[in-house]
């Protein structure tokens, strides 16, 4: 034993030697890599296929259903890209939204004492969860939205808002010059309701004394900018929609694509996040509620301090996998004509300009982005709610 | 542990090696393989569409069949595979098919960019607009403001903005992956308009709920040159497909039919008709095929003027002329090098 040890070679000593191995793997890797890279561009050149970024600077000459930042045809391949992100974005941001206040109502609802609503929630999540999305997508966009009346017929709200075949055509807001007052109350009436809040929390902890903060919060953030945009002399003007031609102009438009998609996207996921919901809810013994009662907490008091907070450790993992779903899901968009990044960049961009791989990678990296972000957030938010063990 | 060792750089080592050799020829590839693999729309009537059997026909389908005829001798052993317009390009350039005829437009980017070689025309065609009778439309020039249901990934794309920003309109694009999808977005309301070129609106029309209740406006606003497309870098197999259209074009000059080309081959005396029937001059030495190519191709296919009446002509539901599409002898612009 002694003899050996005494002999051992660097390449018999274990540590050298997975050492020596992962460096290897390591090498080869990047290697393999290295060689899958220059081999494809080495394969186009030969082929004849224009490679590199440069395309991103040439007018994209195509128009654009719907866009957050001014575009026309006049605009570069690379701005398609923004537009395309901001409309994924736009559709990510307001399926999360819908998606998350059905997802809680339902999964709550589908734990009530009541018959017929815990039945109606239980349908409703057996349905639409067990129904492939692109079909619900198609449901909504070629069979429900399909039905709406054309622009000459349009639904009307006082002749205001308008809705029809192509859309929902909303009045703008024109902002007037004193405008930015309104917002600068509305900021600084959030700040002070953050900051009334630690005060009643710290005085409630000290001398157990419950503070009423609804009531001043909504006097606050809603009472005050009001206030403040009527003394200056209501600086606000609506752009309202009028029919010339074929189509409306002027407002606001809500594209048919973007609510088929939103509805389906919210709906589909909802269904998910109500069964965490309701997993989240159940994973809290009735021992806690029991306890809690009869410590003298009302029933309201009872499901924010204790059930919730408990509840939301179990959620909140299963919460951030639906939402990237979501997000990911969001680029069947594509199949209805609603301008994404996967339908304008990976789709006309790249048919227009013939660049697969350049542009297949960057749209996989936005999404790649998105989604750690999002899971980013999400872990932070959920190590901040976990059980803090004393 | 070092048997997975080894077992990796065992693959390293014959990938690098494998990537020096050449790519095999497509034609070789092709008679090797049996079937011809060519890529066609995902339905489109008088260009490329399955009937309910999964029959595909349609002109284009008949160049297919036509490269299949010179190349295999049979214009039956082809497998077709149906392509929206993004996809098109990707499946050629990577390989899945063969040759790409699927009305797509010759343009200097394509040609010069993605790798692609154009072997000829097969149908001129020119962007048009349909648009719905109710509408009392009768020029392309009143269409400020309308909503337009286009196809992605198409030249119509970029045609429909130059032709709006030249004439100081402005227009709505909502845009579709299958020429399915964009017709019933139109026939539904969702657009005033359907763009594309304008043998697919006479086709897509007869697919509409009411096809009477549509109208194509007069103008074109652009050249729309169709033609069947290889890879680059092959030109045994791009002088295959070239010479399979144009072969059809010949036959169509000289009065050669599908009816009568065994009696031609038999009794022919003209020198013009006896070359590209392979009995005299090069016949199929230069393009690596049997002699007969051309015959076959007329006698299974038909050509040029037969495939056109068949699909598209006044032996079709789309009833268009031929217009520039006719022989450069008979007021068109279809022309040939000669066969010799």
């Amino acid at each position: 034993m002694s003899k050996s040890s005494q002999k051992q070679r660097w390449w018999n000593n274990a540590q050298y030697r997975s050492l020596f191995f992962q460096v290897v793997l390591v090498a080869m890797i990047v290697g393999f890599f290295c060689f899958i890279g220059t081999n494809t561009l080495a394969n186009l050149e030969k082929r004849g296929i224009s490679t590199g970024f440069g395309f991103l600077s040439l007018k994209a000459g195509f128009g654009i259903l719907q866009s957050l930042i001014p575009y026309d045809e006049s605009y570069s391949f690379g701005r398609t890209f923004l537009v395309g992100l901001l409309n994924t974005l736009l559709v990510s941001a307001l399926g999360i939204f819908f998606a998350t206040i059905i997802g809680f109502t339902v999964g709550v609802a589908r734990l009530s004492n009541n018959w017929l609503i815990s039945k109606l929630a239980g349908v409703y999540v057996e349905m639409f969860r067990n129904i492939p999305l692109l079909l619900q997508m198609f449901f909504w966009y070629f069979a429900v939205l399909r039905t709406l009346p054309s622009p000459r017929q349009s639904w009307t709200a006082g002749e205001v808002a308008f809705l029809n075949i192509r859309g929902m055509y909303l009045p703008r807001p024109l902002f007037g010059d004193n405008f930015g007052f309104v917002v600068w109350t509305f900021v600084l009436a959030i700040v002070a309701t953050v900051f009334i809040r630690r005060w009643a929390k710290k005085r409630q902890d000290e001398t157990g004394q419950p503070f009423k903060l609804g009531r001043v919060a909504f006097g606050l953030i809603v009472g005050f900018p009001v206030l403040v945009f009527f003394a200056l002399g209501s600086p606000l003007s609506w752009d309202i929609p009028k029919l010339q031609g074929f189509n409306f102009h002027g407002g606001m438009t809500v594209i048919p694509e973007l609510t088929a998609l939103v509805l389906a996207l919210s709906v589909y996921t909802a269904t998910f996040i109500a069964e965490a919901v309701r997993s989240g809810i159940l994973a809290v013994n009735s021992g806690q509620t029991e306890a809690a009662s009869a410590l003298g907490l009302r029933k309201g008091k009872v499901l924010k301090l204790v059930v919730i907070p408990q509840a939301m450790r179990v959620i909140i993992p299963q919460l951030t996998s639906q939402y990237l779903n979501l997000v990911k899901n969001s680029s069947l968009a594509t199949a209805i004509g609603y301008p994404d990044l996967v339908s304008v960049f990976a789709g006309t961009t790249l048919n227009q300009t013939g660049q697969a791989i350049e542009i297949i990678a960057m749209t996989m990296s936005v999404y790649l982005v998105i989604s750690l972000t999002i899971s980013g957030i999400m872990n932070w938010y959920n190590k901040k709610i976990m059980l803090v063990e004393r | 542990m070092r048997k997975i060792t080894w077992a990796l750089v065992a693959t390293v080592v014959t990938l690098v090696i494998s990537a020096g050799f050449a790519q095999a020829s497509t034609k070789e590839e092709v008679q090797k393989r049996g079937a011809f693999q060519c890529g066609v729309s995902t339905g489109l009537p008088g260009f490329s569409i399955a009937d309910e059997k999964g029959v595909w026909a349609g002109i284009d389908v008949d160049v297919c069949k036509a490269i299949a005829a010179a190349t295999l001798g049979d214009a039956t052993k082809i497998k077709y595979v149906p392509l929206n317009a993004k996809e098109r390009f990707t499946a050629l350039q990577s390989g899945e098919i063969d040759a790409l005829v699927r009305g797509t437009t010759w343009t200097l980017t394509r040609d010069t960019s993605l790798g692609l070689n154009f072997a000829g025309v097969n149908y001129y065609d020119g962007q048009g607009f349909m648009v719905s009778k109710k509408l009392g439309v009768k020029s392309a020039l009143e269409l400020d403001g309308a909503a337009v249901c286009i196809q992605s990934g198409t030249t119509s794309e970029l045609n429909l903005a130059d032709y709006f920003k030249e004439n100081n309109m402005e227009y709505k694009a909502v845009v579709f992956d299958t020429h399915d999808a964009t017709a019933a977005a139109f026939d539904n309301g969702r657009c005033d308009v359907l763009t594309s070129d304008q043998s697919q609106l006479y086709g897509l029309r007869t697919h509409l709920k009411k096809p009477e209740d549509a109208i194509v406006l007069p103008e074109v606003i652009s050249k729309e040159p169709l033609g069947p497309v290889v890879r680059q870098g092959d030109d045994a197999w791009f002088n295959i497909v070239k010479w399979s259209l144009n072969a059809m074009i010949q036959a169509e000059e000289l009065g050669v039919t599908s009816a009568n080309v065994d009696e031609m081959k038999a009794n022919s005396k003209s020198p013009a008709v006896r070359r590209l029937l392979g009995l005299e001059g090069i016949a199929g030495k230069g393009l690596g095929l049997n002699d007969d190519w051309a015959y076959q191709i007329i006698k299974q296919v038909g050509n040029y003027g037969e495939i056109f009446e068949r699909n598209v002509g006044t032996g079709s539901p789309l009833k268009i002329a031929r217009g520039l599409n006719g022989l450069w002898s008979k007021g068109g612009i279809m022309y040939t090098p000669p066969v010799r």
